[in-house]
């Protein structure tokens, strides 16, 4: 139902999350990403969620928690893409998401890590 | 003239059963014209009050309703429970509130979304919330 996938660009992770999200499906992606950040060393973690109809607050809440884990390791996370219908919701959900890095596209996404990052 | 319809009554009993609840939402708000943000807002309202019922509520059903007014449609969505009720409504629809380790945005979120909201809770019965969205006041 929900298809997340996983790109190494050089030293960052690309994740990409489409269609419906369970709990559980969000909280085995968070643990996935801590994971492969710790094995493969990378710099940066870039989640792509325009393919996301909704964000809720536990999904809200599992971004935040991933971003501050893999902080931890030594990479910066950037949520990339969000929708405007979903931005405006967040907001008045009352998630304002302070501290989480975000991006509109991917590339502004990648050059947030600067140099170093191949592209595909 | 107001007609009221009840389209769907859902099943929350699993973490599946909210997927299916944010899915059937959308479709009926998809086929009733709400745009595109009040279709995220009713879907996103629907997903925490989902999520409520299955983890403070111990599971229950939502009932998916269509009102129809002169010229306006409201989607109503009624969560009900038979868990272990609120005794505090005040406190539970506080902004950061959660008794679970949670956001505590879900129920103070879900009535800031919803163009009408109703809770109803007896501790040791149970809990209904009810949240009704109306489609752009824009001429139908
Ligand atoms: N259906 C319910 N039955 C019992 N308690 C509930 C129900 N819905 C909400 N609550 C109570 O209200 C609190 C706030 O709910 P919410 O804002 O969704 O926060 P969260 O789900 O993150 O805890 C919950 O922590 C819980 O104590
Ligand atoms: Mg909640």
């Amino acid at each position: 139902m929900s298809a997340t996938s996983v790109i190494e660009m050089g030293d960052v992770l690309l994740v990409t999350v489409q269609g419906e999200l369970t709990d559980h499906d969000a909280v085995a992606l968070q643990q996935d990403l801590a994971a492969n950040v710790a094995e493969r060393s990378s710099r940066g973690v870039l989640i792509d969620v325009s393919g996301m109809e909704i964000v809720d607050s536990f999904l809200a809440r599992t971004l935040h928690d991933i971003a501050a884990a893999t902080e931890l390791l030594a990479a910066k996370t950037v949520i990339v893409g969000m929708r405007p219908e979903v931005a405006i919701t967040l907001v008045e959900l009352g998630l304002t998401l302070p501290g989480l890095a975000t991006a509109l596209t991917v590339a502004d996404g990648l050059a947030e890590f600067g140099d170093g990052v191949r592209p595909l | 003239m107001t007609s009221v319809v009840t389209l769907h009554e859902l099943r929350i009993r699993e973490e599946i059963d909210i997927v299916h609840v944010r899915q059937t939402v959308r479709e009926v708000a998809v086929s009733v014209g709400f745009s595109l943000v009040e279709q995220t807002k009713l879907v996103t309202a629907a997903s925490e009050l989902a999520r409520n019922t299955l983890k403070h509520g111990r599971g229950g059903t939502a009932q998916v309703e269509l009102e129809k007014h002169d010229g306006s449609t409201v989607v109503r969505l009624v969560f009900r429970d038979e868990g272990p009720g609120i005794p505090d409504t005040e406190l539970a629809l506080t902004d950061g509130y959660s008794s679970a380790g949670g956001l505590g945005l879900g129920l103070s979120g879900a009535r800031r979304l919803a163009d009408e909201f109703d809770l109803h809770t007896t501790p040791g019965e149970g809990t209904t919330v009810s949240v009704g969205f109306r489609a752009g006041r824009a001429a139908t």
